[in-house]
């Protein structure tokens, strides 16, 4: 069968790529598109590791086929930071050391940016029920629910200065 | 505790050197390698839990269109049953029947045939095509029909008091005259455990790249908790001479002791060989649940006889755990570990090895202890009550020491378990209020810890920066250590330090991730090689300035004159004898490989509160606090990072994680939805509280921390459900259908 052509907007940038029409939007991403930041811990939706975004809906990417992609707006773990300047989760979940392994990081880090967007004030429940679909078994979780907490009160904090100047 | 002062870096939470890739995204695990010309393998595995091999046929998949190889076990080096060929703590008997089936397929899940192809589709396809004539068996999976005297056997050659027989090993630890001590007993509590097996649960599935070139020179990238084990296991499975195989460590995405074996390595290593052309594996989920882990189930039984003043006089435990299809559970962490903790007089401590046609099961965190002080921690619970004791008191009146004569032999030098046991008590959580369906138990744990064999290599830069190699996946922050340790002993800011994990070919031997021994190990090589280096900087330095390398001593990250009889010198900073290496000597570097002695146990006490909820059975863990003597934290976060993550995995351990097998023999639930790990709202922030006494046969005082915090953690969940409820439990998981059963008076 001929693959199927796809226009998609990827972080930012206009991108375009083959697939066969049964390929998850993962297997787009990890395959032609050599972004593998987003991990496959078990293709079923339950494990979080490939969380990106779609029009700033969170989604399993391994949940998603990749021709859904065509005309919308995908922003995965590669467009976080802003060129050498780490987003302000980042810097938190190294400062705090809210990873180990690091192999959930980067669904984690997607998840809680779509978190602090739609919700620049959330409390710790807030935090432990968005984040319960992405799981990490290193970490017991304490220290990434901790630097989610301070990075939304630094931002709440940095945002209020900038609306002063 | 222990308060070290003046350190620059030891001790501080500093920025892991491997993060920012981390966060980004880039770093790279085994799965996200690839290679020009590469194809797919895959496996085909048994649908039935024991069954002879009389015959496969792999012609109609090898002429598929895109097939370039398939192997079966005639590929794989055997290695008879009769005589043992033992790989560290493996043997490859068992190793080279479960990496594929050989006469028997063994448990649902077990290899039979691999293929590679040049898509995943297609060599799924090809797995299809496969034919195998099975002779179905009658099949066990729970240890009491395994050792039925009619059960059916696994091996044949396995024998037990004479007789073919599903107990592969037994094991036993003995202190004093356990009858005898009984005797002395007033009060004495016995009871029976079972456990279920759980899986370690990484988040990234087992993956490697091979590629063998015509000459066998081989590269594996792998996933794995050691590069030179991959290393070792694929050349005897694979007949290639380990000189010409190069393992390199891709970032491992956690392991837990489920990565210490090979699964895929050698299977892609021989498609490769056959194709020509590198070949990539992967494994989906249900793979991983299905074949790969778990840890033992277990049924046990423990007594313990005291005195009526808590003195405990003797005690007795006996632990049945599940190998799975082939012989190696982890009796001696049960065995060797449950009584540590205590001053008994009288002990016998004995496990048995119960091969069932489950998944082989392999290491997970502390292997064997968790079950053995699941048992022996409740026991004490119960033992505390009838004597009307508190049970951290019970604890410390019968605590080891230093002196002590453990329970499995050594006598313990100076240890931190009573210090874990007063700050435990003087914790506020332990004097807080409990509301309705509240309860909070406690329970304390072991782990031997290990050292062993270490390998690094420190090199200065030309620009005056540092370099270490070392030989061990950092599985949860043991470059961030390294570095700290590093940057302290040159006295130069941590930032200047890259650590990196060398491949086989670029590294001395350095033995597994594991048995929480890297950072003790590769802390002691580190600062041999770091020591060394400073010798040859002062030397450079005293050569400079033309007086003796005595007369210079190291100071801030430079050479400085010793005192001022020495002369009057400005300092040389590490950068300035870097440049001036090429004519003061050459490149300035130093390797040590050592075998790693004075690793001392570890011990933990935990603090849990639980609240149930009577309607629907759920347990919810409400408080957490985890106390640990971690000998010395180098890092804090990453110590507290393992004790946390230990926690979590211990509270799914007990509350809901097992696994489930249908009327068929088959794994009912082998995926992340089904397979029930603690998720973050499941849990409250894990307080971990570190006791630093530290390590005295160690440079920095450090002591192994991964496993302990896995230990306790079982038995203080049913202690506090216990305190709860009123009502105990002897089984795991206390997941609600078995909550409700209990409250209603039918458990």
């Amino acid at each position: 069968m001929a693959k199927l052509h796809v226009s998609t907007t990827i972080n930012g940038e206009p991108m375009e790529f083959l697939c066969e029409p049964g390929d998850t939007m993962l297997d787009a991403l990890r395959g032609p598109l050599a972004l593998t930041g987003s991990k496959e811990g078990c293709a079923s939706g339950d494990c979080g590791a490939c969380s990106i975004t779609l029009d700033d809906r969170l989604v399993c990417s391994c949940l998603m086929l990749a021709v859904e992609s065509e005309g919308h707006e995908i922003r995965t773990i590669e467009g976080l930071a802003h060129g050498d300047k780490l987003h302000p989760l980042q810097q938190k979940f190294l400062e705090e050391a809210a990873l180990q392994c690091g192999i959930c990081t980067p669904g984690m880090l997607v998840a809680s940016d779509a978190l602090l967007r739609q919700n620049p004030r959330p409390s710790e429940e807030d935090v432990r029920f968005w984040l319960a679909g992405n799981l990490c078994r290193c970490t017991g979780y304490d220290k990434i629910v901790r630097a989610v907490l301070e990075t939304a009160a630094e931002m709440r904090e940095q945002g209020t200065r900038e609306s002063r100047q | 505790m222990n308060v070290i002062a003046n350190n620059k870096w030891i001790g501080q939470r500093t920025i892991r050197p491997d993060g920012v890739d981390k966060v980004t995204g880039r770093a790279g695990y085994a799965a996200d390698t690839t290679m020009p010309g590469m194809i797919w393998g895959k496996i085909l595995r048994s649908p039935h839990p024991h069954a002879r091999i009389r015959g496969i046929n792999t012609a109609k998949a090898e002429a598929l269109p895109g097939v370039k190889a398939v192997v079966t076990a005639r590929d794989i080096v055997d290695f008879p049953v009769d005589k043992s060929v033992m790989l560290g703590i493996q043997d490859m008997r068992w190793m080279c029947r479960n990496v594929m089936a050989r006469e028997k397929a063994l448990f649902p899940g077990h290899p039979v045939a691999a293929v590679a192809a040049t898509s995943e589709a297609i060599a799924a396809q090809a797995c299809e095509l496969i034919e195998v004539d099975y002779e179905v068996l009658p099949w066990s999976i729970e240890i009491d029909d395994a050792i039925l005297p009619d059960a059916p056997i696994l091996h044949e050659f396995i024998k037990f008091e004479g007789k073919p027989s599903n107990i592969a090993g037994r094991m036993e630890i003995k202190k004093g005259d356990v009858a005898e001590g009984f005797k002395q007993a007033e009060v004495v509590v016995e009871r029976s455990f079972t456990t279920r097996p759980v899986h370690q649960g990484y988040i990234e599935p087992h993956a490697c790249l091979v590629s063998v070139a015509a000459d066998n020179k081989t590269t594996i990238w792998s996933s794995s908790q050691g590069q030179f084990m991959v290393r070792a296991m694929t050349a005897h499975l694979s007949g290639i001479p380990q000189s010409d195989i190069r393992a390199i460590p891709a970032e491992i995405g956690g392991g837990f002791g489920g990565k210490t074996i090979v699964y895929l390595e050698p299977l892609a290593t021989l498609l490769a060989k056959k194709s020509g052309r590198p070949v990539k594996m992967v494994m989906t989920r249900e793979e991983v649940m299905r074949s790969t882990g778990p840890t033992s189930g277990s049924k046990s039984t423990v007594k313990i006889g005291a005195k009526k003043d808590g003195t405990i006089v003797a005690a007795q435990g006996t632990f049945y755990l599940q190998a799975g299809a082939l012989p190696g559970s982890p009796i001696r962490g049960a065995v060797g570990c449950s009584f540590s903790p205590y001053d008994i007089p009288n002990v016998l401590s004995v496990g048995f090895d119960v091969v069932s046609n489950r998944s082989k099961v392999a290491a997970y965190r502390a292997p064997g202890a968790p079950i053995g002080a699941y048992a022996v921690e409740c026991v004490l619970d119960e033992l505390a009550e009838a004597l009307k004791m508190d049970p951290l008191e019970l604890r410390l009146k019968n605590a080891a020491k230093q002196g002590t004569k453990a329970a499995h032999g050594p006598v313990f030098p100076r240890i931190g378990y009573v210090e874990t046991l007063q700050a435990a008590k003087a914790h506020p959580h332990y004097t807080a209020p409990l509301g309705k369906y509240q309860g909070r138990g406690v329970a304390s744990g072991f782990w031997f810890n290990a050292g062993g064999e270490s390998s690094a290599q420190v090199n200065i830069t030309e620009d005056g920066n540092v370099v270490v190699t070392t030989g061990h996946p950092d599985i949860g922050g043991s470059r961030a250590a390294i570095a700290n340790i590093c940057a302290e002993l040159l006295g130069i800011d941590y930032r200047r330090v890259s650590v990196l994990i060398g491949d086989t070919a670029t590294v001395g031997f350095s033995n597994l991730t594991g048995g929480s021994r890297v950072l003790f190990a590769s802390a002691m090589v580190v600062t041999q090689s770091t020591e060394k280096i400073i010798a040859t900087l002062r030397e450079r330095a005293a050569k400079i300035w033309e007086i003796d390398p005595e007369a210079v001593k190291w100071e801030n990250g430079a050479a400085h004159p010793a005192s001022p009889n020495a002369g009057q010198f400005e300092p040389l900073t590490l950068a300035q004898l870097a440049e001036k290496a090429p004519q003061m000597g050459g490149p300035i570097g130093a390797g040590v490989q050592l075998n790693t002695e004075g690793a001392e146990g570890g011990f933990g006490t935990h603090i849990c509160d639980v609240e149930v909820d009577v309607e629907l059975g759920i347990v919810r863990v409400i408080r957490y606090t985890a106390v640990q003597d971690v000998g010395r934290a180098i890092h804090p976060s990453y110590v507290e990072g393992q004790m946390q993550g230990g926690v979590a995995q211990g509270i799914g351990w007990a509350l809901n994680e097992e696994y489930i097998y249908n009327k068929d023999g088959k794994v009912d639930n082998p995926g992340f939805l089904d397979y029930r790990m603690p998720v973050c709202s499941d849990l409250p922030m894990l307080d971990a509280v570190m006791v630093e006494v530290p390590n005295p046969k160690h440079p920095q005082g450090v002591k192994g921390v991964g496993e302990v915090p896995l230990v306790p953690v079982m038995a203080a969940v049913a202690n506090a459900i216990h305190n709860a409820l009123g009502k105990r439990f002897y089984s795991l998981p206390m997941s609600p259908p078995k909550v409700l059963e209990v409250l209603e008076g039918k458990g």
